[in-house]
């Protein structure tokens, strides 16, 4: 670490950070942190979920308070105490989870955060002005509610921007973007490079990383684990430095004789009314399912994944039984129970508190969506609970899905997001059931976790299930499918072969090209 | 200076056991302060309020009698909060439950034979389930606040019983005081050992309820499903447990049990209706409930300590002159202190100093951080 502060000499250091160190208990989450931005550059910060990356941010972002370590700011010591500080510093910061308030216009929002009493509609002017001088339009007036999450990024942006700040802190700011909204917004950013700003940008797609950054540092495990050039590195060399060791490629054998297979998942004109003012309604879904197939359903976060997931697991019924077939039988009607009965499984996108609860144990949670369907092995007469199959069940899932665990049988709050979503995805294999239907399957999961975890999708989809993925990860739908489809405001396009779909393709449907239309969307653009 | 509430990484087991126990120390050295202000040597208060109250068999037998009620209210609640469901109304199901039951010898007191008391019993606990119905329906239906409901029914309860016994059900020859007729011989709880004192066969129903619901929030599949729901309600839905089906559960279980509290009582221990018939055991039976660590094996001790303070607060009034809601203020105090303990086992106290908050106005005078640390 000591010699890696020589890459960027020629330049003065806006921020430096030496021997930072934030500990939780008895996790060490940032240890001995040195990290120096360079006026004018977009820094990385690349490193696995867990690796600190967030721990780090929030402690120059004044969120929280670090245990021990030194920060300079223009050469300066300084202790920053609360978010307040940091921005009269000038370190301004685009979260990866918006705080916006949905019934609140753009200008609202922005006024709420600069809290200097200017009336809305100055700020709204300012806001306009500087919206379109970087290439980021936006409509100050309209509705958050209303707005795409890319969108609604650029309002993080633009309030970001409109205090001036020296450093702007992004995190994970392309997880929200379609391909094409991810060009535009890596265009702003070497605007506001040339124009001396420095950026840190945190991120794992290695890509882009490539593409923009002058610099990288790299985390793991909460320490830094090198600093380089990543024009200079391999998308494989810099995985190697964050996941510490070689990533196994997933392997998808060619799904054969798929036309003729038995469609196991059918969905006939699904449609659902929003449930809440912000929430987005399905428009007339369609979608068959054939055993041995994995569908990829690609998308911008919030376009009717979550209620469509709601609807096919049956944790929200339809008034249409035929919209959704389970097995050639209609389950539109039918409880999540009942579907899983007729041989569905289903994992949720958020982890905690949906697909396991965090303070009941593994074998309990092993309970949670097997109590009916394993019925006569979990569940003895007058419905007491047979804790020893249970438990020698949960085992024999930790094992096959190599769970890594402190406890014989912890709660699931204590494992880490990736060991977690693997005995949760695990729970469901273990039961070998024909539609499986996962939302978000590797979402925050370590690299190897999730090669992991995709192997075992394909393998079961081979095995002769219909398997349905929700992701936002373009790279993982890719790895996995045998065709995407694409949802956008509520409607789903039709699937692409996985021969024919290409990132621009797809990008162009994820940004609301007439689904069907993919390839005349291309010429315009 | 500000003080802050900063959440534990780790519970620890210990002190979550120890809980109770330093919450009743706590309340010793509270209520000694309490006496010695009253002008009671504290020792003294204490030999009368917690040592003779039981220190002959026939005081244990009216400790079962006191403890019996407020083991099955809290027994049945503890089911509830596990849920995370708040039936505050316990006390208005006790009553409709000793309402229901003494249908049979109110009205029909020339109906006898052994199958009165089951059909007295079974009544009660009819007649505390529907009196629990009531803020359940307007949950589910209505998303109202079953706290507020079911406490305001309480009111409820009591005003109609006071005109029952005023009105249609008073005893005619009762020289027109405000209770029914006293019940027939059938229609008493019997006593479980008449030679040795009063205590009848609530105490036995409280144990049965105790062990019955230990054994299925433990062991069955039920119970799993009130901890799902209680502990994350969207886990709840995703292992496809209804949220509505466990409110109606829960509050005719809790209220079903209540009733039979009310009915055992009035049956047992009173032999009548009148304005009043109970000294808050609904709303004590929370206070159980928490002490005894909403397990049904510990809201039975939880339930006896509580009955003691019941019966302390009389033997004070009678030998030393003070006021009988002493034992409220007990009550209180030992509420008060086992979820002040239970607070600072979930979150440990951070006082933060007014220095910290000046160094992030003076940017420029602020310290090193290594020197601050």
């Amino acid at each position: 670490m000591g010699g890696t502060v020589s890459a960027n000499h020629d330049r003065a250091n806006l921020l430096e950070v030496r021997g930072l160190t934030k500990i939780f208990g008895t996790l060490t989450a940032c240890d001995h942190i040195d990290l120096n931005i360079a006026k004018g550059e977009i820094h990385a910060l690349l490193g696995e979920n867990g690796a600190g990356k967030s721990t780090l941010v929030k402690m120059l972002f004044g969120s929280l308070e670090p245990n021990s370590g030194e920060i300079f700011w223009d050469g300066k010591p300084v202790k920053i105490t609360s978010p307040g500080v940091a921005k009269k510093l000038g370190i301004g910061m685009v979260f990866q989870h918006f705080s916006l308030f949905e019934a609140l216009t753009a200008a609202e929002n922005i006024a709420l955060s600069l809290n200097d009493g200017s009336p809305i509609s100055t700020i709204a002017a300012k806001a306009r002005a500087l919206s379109f001088s970087y290439g980021l339009p936006l409509d100050p007036d309209s509705l958050v509610g209303d707005l795409s999450v890319g969108e609604r990024q650029r309002i993080e942006i633009i309030r970001c921007l409109l205090q001036t700040p020296q450093l702007i802190i992004l995190d994970e700011p392309t997880s929200v973007l379609t391909p094409q909204e991810a060009d535009k917004l890596f265009e702003t950013l070497e605007r506001l490079r040339s124009e001396g700003k420095s950026i840190l940008y945190i991120s794992h797609r290695l890509e882009e990383v490539k593409r923009i950054c002058d610099r990288a540092t790299v985390l793991r495990h909460g320490k830094v684990v090198g600093h380089c050039n990543p024009r200079e590195e391999t998308a494989a060399s810099l995985a190697r430095m964050m996941v510490g060791s070689e990533v196994k490629a997933v392997v998808r054998a060619p799904a054969e004789g798929i036309e003729t297979a038995p469609a196991l998942l059918e969905i006939r004109g699904l449609s659902r009314k929003p449930a809440t003012p912000f929430a987005i309604p399905l428009k007339n879904i369609n979608l068959t399912v054939r055993a041995g197939e994995v569908i990829g359903i690609a998308g911008v976060a919030g376009n009717g994944q979550g209620e469509f997931f709601e609807s096919v697991s049956g944790e929200v019924l339809q008034q249409d039984a035929g919209s959704v077939r389970i097995r050639g039988k209609d389950a539109g009607a039918i409880s999540i129970t009942g579907r899983r009965l007729m041989g569905a499984a289903f994992v949720p996108e958020e982890r905690l508190g949906h697909g396991a609860a965090p303070r009941m144990k593994l074998s309990e949670n092993l309970l949670l969506s097997r109590h009916a369907t394993d019925g006569k092995a979990f569940v003895g007469s007058g419905g007491m609970v047979k804790n020893g199959s249970v438990y020698s069940a949960a085992q024999r899932i930790i094992t096959a899905m190599d769970v890594r665990k402190s406890a014989p049988d912890p709660e699931a709050a204590a494992l880490s997001g990736g060991n977690l979503q693997k005995f949760i995805v695990g729970r469901e294999l273990d039961r070998k059931p024909s539609v499986m239907i996962v939302n978000q399957p590797t979402w925050g999961v370590d690299a190897g976790a999730a090669a992991h975890i995709r192997q075992a999708l394909i393998e079961l989809a081979r095995s002769g299930s219909a398997v349905l993925v929700i992701s936002q990860d373009l790279d993982e739908l890719f790895e996995l499918s045998d065709a995407i489809a694409v949802m956008h405001n509520g409607e789903l396009s039709k699937p692409l072969p996985i021969a024919e779909a290409t990132f621009e393709k797809i990008g162009l449907l994820m940004g609301g090209a007439e689904p069907g239309h993919a390839e005349h969307g291309m010429e315009v653009a | 200076m500000r003080i802050e509430l900063v959440k534990r990484p780790q519970r620890s087991a210990l002190f979550s056991m120890l809980s109770p126990f330093i919450a009743f120390a706590l309340t010793i050295i509270a209520g000694a302060i309490m006496f010695a202000l009253l002008g009671v040597n504290p020792l003294d208060a204490f030999n009368i309020y917690f040592i003779q109250p039981i220190s002959e068999v026939w005081q244990l037998h009216e400790l079962a009698i006191k403890a019996a009620p407020l083991i099955l209210i809290a027994v049945g609640l503890s089911v509830c909060y596990k849920a995370n469901i708040w039936n505050i109304g316990a006390e208005g199901q006790f009553i409709f439950g000793a309402i229901f039951g003494s249908i049979i010898p109110v009205l029909f007191p020339q109906f006898e034979g052994p199958l009165v008391i089951p059909l007295m019993l079974l009544l009660g606990m009819v007649g505390g389930a529907f009196y629990a119905s009531i803020p359940a329906f307007l949950k589910t239906r209505f998303s109202t606040n079953e706290i507020l409901t079911s406490l305001m029914l309480v009111y409820v309860a009591q005003l109609f019983l006071d005109w029952l016994v005023r009105g249609p059900w008073r005893d005619p020859q009762g020289h027109g005081f405000p209770q029914t007729i006293q019940f027939g011989d059938w229609a008493v709880l019997p006593q479980l050992m008449p030679d040795a004192g009063r205590a009848n066969w609530g105490f036995v129903f409280a144990l049965v309820a105790a062990v019955a619901i230990w054994l299925m929030m433990s062991r069955m599949l039920k119970g799993f499903e009130v901890r799902v729901l209680g502990s994350s309600p969207r886990a709840g839905r995703f292992a496809g447990f209804g949220f509505n089906r466990m409110v109606f559960f829960t509050f005719l279980l809790s209220g079903a049990l209540a009733g039979l509290a009310g009915i055992s009582e009035v049956s047992g221990a009173i032999g009548q209706l009148q304005p009043v018939i109970s000294p808050g055991y609904g709303f004590t039976a929370i206070i159980v409930a928490f002490l005894g660590r909403l397990n049904p094996l510990g809201i039975v001790a939880a339930g006896l300590v509580l009955a003691l303070t019941y019966l302390g607060g009389e033997a004070v009034q009678s030998a030393l002159g003070i006021s009988d809601k002493v034992a409220r203020v007990f009550q209180g105090m030992l509420l008060f202190f086992v979820l002040g303990c239970d607070t600072l086992i979930h979150y440990r106290i951070r006082l933060i100093g007014m220095a910290l908050t000046k160094g992030t106005a003076k940017l420029e005078a602020a310290p090193k951080l290594g020197e601050a640390r």
